[in-house]
């Protein structure tokens, strides 16, 4: 018979094992942020370039044109951060022998996916009623929903990043003219900061 | 607990293959063959022999269904099996106690 101590612990991994996404890539959080923070500059440089003010600038966004190359640039970021995550989990989880496409990450996906779909949704709500300054608010909101309900199934600091999300999306809701700051800050600076913290807790 | 008879340590679970599949279908509603091989990586006979033992403990439940052409099985913990795999943590950690005062 084994030590008792032993095979608690043996129990104990076997059931995080089983029920959590533990392939999740640090590092590909690190690099969304990067892309994130780009995106912002970018944006920043369309709308508030020639004032070099935070805000004050929205009348701008009633300019299609404009509008158009936001939306274009949100989903290129979107899909550029959703496939660097894609193949960083997929490599990490092949190296440590634990598979990507487990019941543990479906039910990881699956609690992230309906809030984020959602919100993605409400946003286009949002702009077909042209109420633009509440979009950071939504993105930022709704996928924090998403982190802080799929925390349960992946790695602990994935609910300390979702309430950090919700955080920032309650004050750009109140105050709108910090928005974009808000949102590089959520989905910029801490995805880099969490993302560094999960690389280094977990994956050396 | 006590009062029964097969309370303490479980024969059962005297395999850390047989435990394993217990622990994770005590957080699992239920879990699949294949599954089952990729998490705990062992092979087809050695993993089918030990959920057969189980079955036959009357602690999992097996449910037999396809999935498009393929048999899928999949496996989920019997009442009797949970209270055993708890009386067999309660044993555990009684062990551990009972050390740590002597």
């Amino acid at each position: 018979m084994k030590n008792p101590k032993e095979e608690l612990a043996e129990i104990k991994s076997m059931m995080e094992r089983s029920t959590r996404f533990l392939s999740l890539s640090g590092l590909s959080g690190v690099l969304a942020g990067m892309y994130a923070l780009a995106a912002a500059g970018l944006t920043w440089y369309w709308i508030y370039f020639p004032s070099s003010s935070w805000g004050a600038g929205a009348a701008i966004l009633s300019f299609r044109e404009v509008l158009n190359r936001l939306l274009l640039l949100g989903l290129a970021t979107l899909i550029a951060a959703v496939s660097t995550a894609y193949f960083l989990s997929k490599k990490k989880g092949s190296n440590s022998s634990q598979l990507f496409w487990t019941p543990a990450s479906k039910r990881f996906l699956q609690a992230l996916f309906l809030p984020v779909a959602l919100g993605g949704f409400f946003c286009f709500a949002l702009l077909h009623e042209s109420a633009f300054v509440l979009i950071p608010a939504a993105t930022l909101i709704f996928y924090g929903i998403g982190l802080v309900q799929s925390a349960q199934f992946t790695l602990g600091e994935i609910k300390n990043l979702g309430y950090t999300q919700l955080a920032l999306g309650l004050i750009s809701a109140f105050f709108p003219d910090f928005g974009l700051l808000c949102w590089a800050l959520g989905f910029g600076v801490f995805h880099v900061i969490y993302g560094a913290l999960m690389y280094f807790r977990h994956e050396r | 607990m006590s009062a029964k008879p097969q309370a303490g340590y479980d024969k059962v679970f005297d395999n850390v293959l047989r435990l394993r599949i217990m622990s994770v279908l005590m957080v699992n509603p239920s879990c699949d063959f294949t599954s089952f091989k990729e998490l705990l990586q062992v092979t087809d006979g050695n993993l089918a022999s030990h959920l057969r033992h189980l079955e036959n403990a009357n602690y999992i439940q097996v449910a037999k269904s396809f999935a498009g052409r393929k048999p899928l099985t999949t496996y989920a913990a019997t009442e009797t099996g949970k209270k055993a795999f708890q009386s067999h943590l309660d044993f555990l950690e009684h062990l551990i106690t009972a050390s740590k005062t002597s």
